[in-house]
């Protein structure tokens, strides 16, 4: 055990952390909202509407996210009338093509989970809203949208997990995220236990305060 | 229970066995996608120059030999970790390799080269033909001015933990916006793309690529040499195997005078690489 490897490149994989954290924080964004999206389409009576958000969590879900990266970052990189279109300012960046993998990625997951949620609200809560003479919009907002946040919490603190682990694959398309960092240590140290222990550390203790943020929204949100 | 007793013993000396066997057999890696050098064919078999050269050596040391697949960024753990017993993946002899491994007398040698595609404002860059950067005269300075000056602003694909990638970070060529990548396939890959302006490897792996792709993939400036591009590729091997330092230095000794290596490189390089 080299402990003075291990003492010298923690600065530098803490650097790497912001990244990390950078991706995560901007796709979890990006992926609640497409989450929510698909979740309302899904419960939707249009068939088209349905079906349209049942292939994209179908595909997304079906697919392991490293093929994704690659299909967003090298497959449309080789389409010609893309690389001459505006998209490509944002294609042409790793950053951004990762980000998109792990939106569309993560917003596929967030979807199934909001959906159950929404079908699993008590028939009861709408009925009583009804009763009461409240509008339809109101009961979205106020009863079901709350509702269906609470229910997923544990679902979806389980995705945010995944989802930090899952911004590893960034590395792949050049990104100098933890994993990132760590591997280009390796590559002049040739010491990969000892970086990895460190990286892996860091990595813990960021799920470490997820998994408590989430069960303190659990208890705080309890009903 | 007498049946699990000598089902379990029946493997554990097929297990034994087979250890035993593995024992004789030299393990050499490769990366299996760096052509020439080493690469696969289309029915996932290792080929290149130093897959064939890798079992002529074997030839004359006298033992089995197998060939293992990994990948570059972990070769040199994965010797250590003895994975396998030797690296063959034109792995140059530097330095800093040198502090975790050792290295035989080296094979072959070919020069590096900046790539661009056609119609790029780097071709066209008006240096040397080739710079050998172990002495700094002041040609060799002129040329790296010129580089440094072209290179400035530009994104420079190259692939992680090469003689390439350390070049790019020694200074020679200023502070650049350096971009690195698990195999030179990506690098190709995002040279074609445009998301490379600039990209560093082995002469022979861009030629290869262009001839390959029908790609308009250009060099420009002049091919490197020496300094961070190392003494040539050499065997890599364990500190602490000296024994098997020994037989692959007699090997390519026997090999070089019977001029195997200079026909496998010619075959694969379409020059003589040979060292």
């Amino acid at each position: 055990m080299d402990l003075d490897l291990m003492a010298s490149s923690f600065p530098k994989l803490l650097n790497a952390t912001l990244v990390t954290l950078k991706l995560l924080s901007l796709s979890l964004i990006f992926g609640l909202v497409l989450g929510l999206l698909f979740a309302i389409l899904r419960l939707n009576k249009n068939i088209f509407l349905n079906k349209f958000s049942y292939f994209y969590s179908y595909i997304f879900r079906g697919t392991p996210l490293l093929v994704q990266i690659f299909i967003i970052y090298f497959g449309l990189g080789q389409i010609e009338f893309l690389r001459s279109s505006f998209l490509w300012i944002i294609l042409k960046e790793p950053y951004w093509c990762a980000i998109i993998a792990f939106s569309l990625n993560t917003g596929a997951y967030t979807s199934e989970i909001l959906r159950s949620a929404f079908e699993t609200i008590n028939k009861g809560f709408l009925e009583a809203g009804d009763s009461l003479g409240i509008s339809k919009k109101i009961i979205f907002y106020k009863i079901q949208i709350p509702i269906a946040i609470r229910q997923s919490l544990p679902a979806y603190g389980n995705e945010i997990i995944l989802m930090l682990k899952g911004t590893s694959l960034a590395s792949t398309v050049t990104l100098m995220d933890l994993t990132g960092v760590a591997k280009y240590i390796i590559s002049t140290t040739f010491k990969p236990i000892e970086v990895f222990i460190v990286a892996g550390g860091i990595y813990l203790f960021m799920t470490f305060i997820i998994h408590n943020f989430i069960r303190y929204l659990e208890k705080k949100y309890s009903y | 229970m007498n049946v699990i007793k000598r089902f379990s013993l029946g493997l554990l000396i097929t297990l034994f066995l087979s250890i035993t066997a593995n024992a004789d057999k030299i393990r050499i890696g490769t990366e299996g996608a760096y052509p020439p050098w080493n690469s696969k064919d289309a029915s996932g078999k290792l080929i290149g120059f130093e897959v064939e050269l890798a079992w002529t050596l074997c030839r004359y040391i006298g033992q089995q030999c197998e060939i293992v697949e990994q990948d570059w960024d972990g070769m040199i753990p994965a010797l250590i970790m003895r994975k396998f017993d030797a690296i063959m993946a034109g792995m140059s002899i530097t330095d800093e390799r040198k502090k975790a491994i050792n290295f035989s007398q080296g094979y072959a040698d070919e020069v590096a080269s900046l790539a661009v595609m056609k119609g790029s404002n780097l071709e066209g860059m008006q240096t040397s033909e080739g710079i050998n950067l172990t002495k700094k005269s002041g040609a060799v300075k002129k040329d790296l001015k010129t580089i440094t000056e072209a290179l400035a602003g530009k994104t420079v694909c190259v692939q992680t933990a090469t003689i390439h990638q350390n070049f790019l970070e020694s200074g020679d060529v200023g502070k650049i916006n350096v971009r690195t990548y698990k195999t030179q396939d990506e690098v190709n890959l995002d040279l074609a793309s445009g998301r490379c302006d600039v990209a560093l490897a082995a002469a022979v792996a861009f030629t290869d690529y262009a001839e390959k792709s029908k790609k308009p993939v250009v060099l420009v400036g002049p091919t490197f040499s020496g300094g961070a591009f190392g003494n040539g590729v050499g065997v890599g091997i364990r500190k602490d195997d000296t024994e098997l330092l020994k037989a692959f230095n007699s090997a390519i000794n026997k090999a070089r005078k019977n001029g195997d290596i200079s026909r496998i490189a010619t075959k694969w390089f379409g020059f003589d690489a040979s060292m």
